[in-house]
């Protein structure tokens, strides 16, 4: 089926469900910004990719892409359960230290954001709109989703800049580049879904690599500063 | 030629392999084989990729462009291996509790490292070059780590987190690419970068262009671009001496490899006008910043750092030139870095090592005290100012006679101007190490008890090689070399 024939054939319902998972992503990307806990970013995170993967399925089959479904089932395995194992792994000992026997995985995340909560909302929203009409502007073309799904991945992307630069913490850093991560997966779906599967697979494997990398990291970091804060990283100047 | 290109790709992560296993001898001395052996490899390269194009297996491709940075990496991956064992000599003779752990994490790190900096150039794809660069990203990061200080752990942060976001804007380039590369070629075309570079004009512009910006912006962050280099110079100061040579002289070239494939597609389908534009802003920002921030420096690792931002704001003006002078400038500055670069860290870390300090006013009368790498420090820093007769004056001259060439006047003036400010920064700081004599009771006991003499021939003969190498490409590059150069040059040149 050529790929104008499909487009005829495509129910409005079909676009309609994909924007609305594309904005799910942005949403969870949002939800990002209030989190306190490790546990509830490192879900929301979790929710986040699922709802790619699902978007990925729903391309699969109204778009007869069979390779997506590989891709989905993937990058759901990856993202949706082994990355927030790993996470996890970080809460391990953490609120141990606490005088008060704070629940496990309330960690020192809560309040790291360098403005209030809501300027932080705010000035994200704002580089949202931005991405969002910029990516308009482009005059690009998709055969397999609607363009809304496109420009709502520039804003993802943004926002997770924000994030990874508003929140003072490693675990809010690193979750943000890995829902930097996922905004790109999602421009992936809309202009670059016939990419082949095996350099897909590479890519996750790459990210699973990172993942590990980004946890050491933290562990040292953790393991030196004592807290998972960033605002004493500042030695190094000039 | 197969054989050669297999052993490059199996040797290193053998050796890594190997490190992690063996006890930490046969970890050094694996480590330093596989490095020479691996530079040795590409030279017999050299003649084939100066004539053809080398494809295998249809992902692996190695060009003339490719060439260069595979002869780059590769001498400073047998240099550096070599002078790790005079690096860590100390730590093993003190018998430091953990040494043999850090040795075997540093070697395969070290290892890896090598290897993905080798694989990355002869990736014939946008997303395995991109997957390659991303890997030097995360094993470098853990090679930053190493020395598990304060300052370590705050300089592998910062890396890998500014470096994966910036790599994240590299990955969205290259979905634009396949996106624009799928309007020409059909949906299933696999980002070969063959095949995006005969599609070349018939691409659309809007979606080039932006890959092109995106690339620049992301590769640009690992090679160290203002505004984008803020990771560069933390993670150099802060890595032990082998890796920060490594770092700068391969890793910001594999990235400024990167970079130049993108150039190339972009000059295919866009003409060259736009990418120039965009590496000319880049550069003079990057050539400016790195010259004052050179002028005050207090850290010698973090001197050369900038340094290196310095260079590479060279390269980007280079290109940005155009004219096939500058082009083949810019490629022999590659290699001419390299050699200087390593050179300069080696000799950096011999400072450091006798002085017990990084701070620029913690080290004096290095002339005295160190009669071989004192000398060969100062020989690698007039290298890196273009000073005649070494490499780096040859590639430079060609880059500025390349731009006037060009009637880029401003620019190659611009040019001049920096690289001399760049020099007062880097002589007066090293005058001041060097040739300041040593007063006895500065530092109290530290300064008493420094005595003449070099802390470990093994530390000397690579920076030795450095220097002829830098020698050759000054006076009389090789006619293979040039051979090389001018395909390379013939190949960036496509699309004019």
């Amino acid at each position: 089926m050529s790929a104008a024939a499909a487009a005829v054939a495509a129910p409005s319902v079909y676009s309609g469900g994909a924007s609305v998972i594309a904005l799910g992503v942005l949403l969870a990307e949002f939800g990002m910004f209030r989190q306190a806990l490790i546990r509830d970013q490192v879900r929301l995170y979790a929710v986040q990719s699922a709802l790619i993967s699902v978007l990925a399925i729903l391309v699969a089959a109204v778009r007869h892409l069979p390779d997506l479904y590989v891709l989905a089932a993937l990058s759901a395995a990856l993202k949706v359960v082994i990355v927030p194992i790993v996470l996890r792994r970080l809460l391990r000992g953490v609120g141990r230290a606490g005088k008060d026997g704070p629940a496990p995985g309330w960690t020192e995340i809560a309040g790291s954001g360098s403005l209030s909560l809501a300027n932080t909302v705010l000035l994200a929203i704002a580089v949202a709109a931005f991405g969002f009409f910029s990516a308009r502007a482009l005059g690009i073309h998709s055969a397999v989703l609607p363009l809304t799904a496109l420009e709502i991945s520039v804003s993802v992307v943004l926002v997770a800049f924000v994030l990874m630069i508003m929140r003072r913490d490693v675990a809010s850093q690193a979750i943000g580049f890995l829902s930097l991560e996922n905004g790109i997966s999602l421009a992936a779906l809309v202009i670059a879904a016939g990419l082949p599967l095996i350099l897909e697979v590479a890519f996750l494997f790459d990210l699973l690599v990172a993942v590990v990398v980004f946890e050491l990291l933290i562990r040292v970091h953790r393991g030196r500063a004592e807290s998972l804060s960033t605002a004493d990283l500042t030695s190094l100047r000039g | 030629m197969i054989v050669v290109v297999l052993l490059l790709l199996i040797l290193p992560f053998a050796a890594a392999v190997v490190s992690l296993r063996a006890p930490d001898g046969v970890a050094e001395a694996v480590s330093a084989v596989t490095g020479v052996a691996c530079f040795g490899l590409v030279l017999a390269l050299v003649p084939a990729a100066a004539h053809h194009d080398l494809v295998y297996l249809s992902y692996l491709r190695i060009d003339a462009v490719s060439a260069v940075f595979l002869l780059a990496t590769s001498f400073l991956y047998g240099a550096v291996a070599v002078y790790s064992i005079g690096y860590l000599a100390p730590s093993r003779r003190k018998r430091a509790p953990g040494f043999s752990r850090y040795s075997r994490r540093f070697y395969a790190g070290l290892n890896l490292f090598a290897w993905t900096m080798l694989a990355a150039p002869m990736m014939n794809n946008l997303a395995l070059l991109w997957i390659a660069v991303e890997v030097t990203t995360v094993i470098s990061a853990l090679l930053v780590a190493i020395e598990n200080t304060d300052g370590a752990a705050e300089a592998a942060w910062k890396y890998i987190l500014i470096a994966s976001a910036g790599l994240g804007l590299a990955l969205l380039a290259t979905i634009f690419a396949y996106y624009a590369g799928a309007q020409v070629l059909g949906q299933h075309y696999d980002l070969s970068f063959t095949s995006l570079l005969q599609a070349g004009a018939r691409l659309p512009h809007t979606p080039v262009r932006l890959a092109f910006v995106l690339a620049v912006l992301g590769f640009g962050t690992k090679m160290g671009l203002v505004p984008v280099h803020t990771w560069l110079p933390d993670a150099h100061s802060e890595a032990p001496t082998p890796v920060s040579a490594l770092l700068s002289g391969s890793l910001l070239a594999v990235s400024f490899y990167a970079i130049l494939r993108y150039y190339q597609v972009a000059a295919a389908a866009l003409g060259p006008r736009f990418p120039r534009d965009v590496l000319l802003v880049f550069g003079v920002a990057s050539l400016l910043l790195a010259a004052l921030y050179l002028l005050d420096q207090r850290d010698v690792k973090r001197m050369l750092a900038y340094s290196s931002v310095e260079h590479m704001g060279i390269l980007a003006i280079g290109v940005s030139f155009g004219a096939p002078i500058a082009l083949a400038g810019v490629l022999l500055h590659v290699l001419a870095h390299a050699a200087a670069k390593g050179n300069a860290f080696m000799g950096a870390g011999v400072l450091v090592h006798k002085f017990g300090s990084k701070r620029i006013a913690g080290i004096t009368g290095g002339l005295d005290l160190l009669p071989w790498s004192g000398p060969l420090f100062g020989v690698a820093i007039l290298a890196l100012c273009a000073m005649p007769p070494f490499g780096i004056f040859r590639s430079e001259f060609e880059i500025v006679e390349g731009g006037f060439g060009a009637s880029s006047d401003t620019a190659a003036a611009i040019l001049i101007v920096l690289v001399t400010v760049a020099f007062f920064g880097l002589t007066v700081a090293t005058n001041r190490m060097l040739l300041t004599p040593r007063r006895a009771g500065m530092t109290g006991s530290g300064a008493a008890v420094l005595a003449r003499g070099e802390p470990s021939a093994w530390m000397v003969v690579p920076v030795v090689a450095g220097v002829a190498v830098l020698l050759v490409l000054g006076l009389h590059p090789p006619a293979e070399l040039t051979g090389l150069l001018s395909r390379a040059v013939h190949q960036l040149g496509v699309g004019q």
